[in-house]
């Protein structure tokens, strides 16, 4: 399993690489949206991608619409890891094709759950075909 | 200073006493960690002036404190998962059905702590069920401390509480934002009951239920306690109705009186019919004429 963490903190971007692998998930970081543009079109397919909302440059919302709007993306899942707890926000990404939404501050076990609830935790069944 | 061995022994001989729980030997510093916010609260300099203290004085709130630090109440919304994507898609279909036409259902959240499973279970409900709208559905919260059943009551958490197990979407749709909390609506609130209960006790006046959880609680209990559990439970199940135990819990060796069904990695468990005790005619909600759950009718059926 695969996934791109986008976020410009580089904290949580540790913190997410080191929270994924143990769970088996090879992670491939981005600084900002346009970075994780460029990976997503160049590099190979991803199971995942977690958005940070607020990034310099091109930011996770629009991103979100970038990748939603392209099918080449439609096997990828997409989870919005910001401090946006506005309702109307969230209700935005959700709309938009968002499959999930961790609000920060955040913990392991929240990841590990949100994991669970897109059955991230099992093999993608045309992966592992 | 760490506890001693007979602070600790008399730590565990009171919890015990008073809640059946078990500290195994060799958890004096967890003790220690769990005791020392009660302490600081107190204005006592550590766990070891607490422990002095509850032994001088008779039980008060300050007992029942040390009680509350020392249950586990770890929880989470739709905590495992799988366990209600079996309710959802198995358990809650067939009692359903089962119910279509006295459009009653009861279901007990056993050693509910905080009350996020017996929230989840109403939100299942509304969420996938939407024919039970306007039935006659009791979902009962249950707890030894009222601490944490005052916390459920109130239905308000922290970010924190409700990015943990909950979908986004239905964070949107049921709960309303409250600062930095989340309070749950109303039409989810008025599904839920909450009132204390210590299960290693008798237990009063409880209804017949179609679905009890009593998840990841027997772990603690000594075989005697939990065989006193499973006994009472056959006498407020209803004969047709599921229990779901948590994921390392099994009552296989406790006698014959459930038989076990296993699903999705998910093992729940219902009376065996041809063993149904006699049914407990003294619940407190009656059941209409000809409804399937009266006493007469269950134990005609074994």
């Amino acid at each position: 399993m695969k996934a791109l963490v986008a976020d410009d903190s580089n904290l949580i971007r540790h913190f997410l690489r080191k929270l994924l692998e143990p769970e088996g998930i090879e992670v491939t970081e981005a600084v900002d949206g346009m970075e994780a543009l460029q990976t997503l079109q160049t590099g190979g397919p991803l199971d995942l991608a977690l958005l940070d909302w607020k990034m310099p440059g091109m930011d996770g919302y629009d991103l979100l619409q970038i990748i939603r709007a392209d099918h080449k993306f439609d096997d990828m899942q997409v989870m919005m890891v910001t401090t946006e707890t506005d309702m109307a926000l969230v209700n935005q990404a959700m709309d938009s094709g968002a499959n999930e939404y961790i609000m920060k501050p955040f913990s392991k076990d929240v990841v590990l759950e949100k994991l669970r609830l897109l059955h991230l935790d099992q093999p993608h069944p045309k992966r592992s075909e | 200073m760490a506890l001693g061995v007979a602070e600790f022994e008399y730590l565990r001989r009171f919890v015990r006493e008073h809640s059946a729980i078990v500290i195994e030997g060799g958890k004096e510093a967890m003790a220690e960690l769990r005791l020392g916010p009660v302490a600081t609260q107190e204005g006592l300099p550590s766990a070891q002036h607490l422990l002095l203290r509850l032994r001088e004085e008779a039980f008060h709130g300050l007992h029942r404190k040390v009680l509350d630090a020392m249950t586990n109440n770890e929880t989470s919304f739709f905590r495992d998962l799988t366990p209600f994507e079996v309710l959802r898609n198995e358990i809650l279909p067939e009692v359903i059905a089962r119910r279509a036409s006295s459009r009653r259902l009861s279901i007990w959240s056993a050693a509910c702590s905080t009350g996020q499973e017996a929230y989840s279970l109403a939100i299942t409900l509304r969420e996938h069920f939407p024919q039970t709208r306007d039935w006659s559905i009791s979902i009962q919260g249950t707890d030894i401390s009222t601490t944490v059943l005052e916390y459920a009551q109130r239905g308000r958490y922290t970010q924190l509480e409700v990015n943990r197990g909950l979908p986004v979407r239905l964070l949107a749709k049921y709960f309303l934002a409250h600062g930095m909390d989340w309070q749950i609506k109303d039409d989810i609130r008025k599904l839920v009951e909450f009132s204390p209960l210590n299960l290693s006790k008798a237990w009063t006046t409880l209804p017949l239920f179609d679905i009890v959880l009593l998840r990841n609680l027997l772990i603690y209990f000594e075989p005697e306690t939990r065989q006193h559990v499973l006994r009472s439970m056959q006498k407020v199940l209803h004969p047709e109705g599921y229990l779901l135990l948590g994921g390392p819990e099994s009552v296989s060796h406790l006698g014959p009186e459930f038989e076990t069904v296993i699903t999705k990695n998910v093992t729940y468990y219902r009376l065996c019919r041809e063993q149904l005790p006699a049914v407990n005619c003294a619940r407190t909600i009656p059941g209409p004429p000809g409804e399937s759950d009266s006493c007469n009718t269950n134990r005609a059926r074994c």
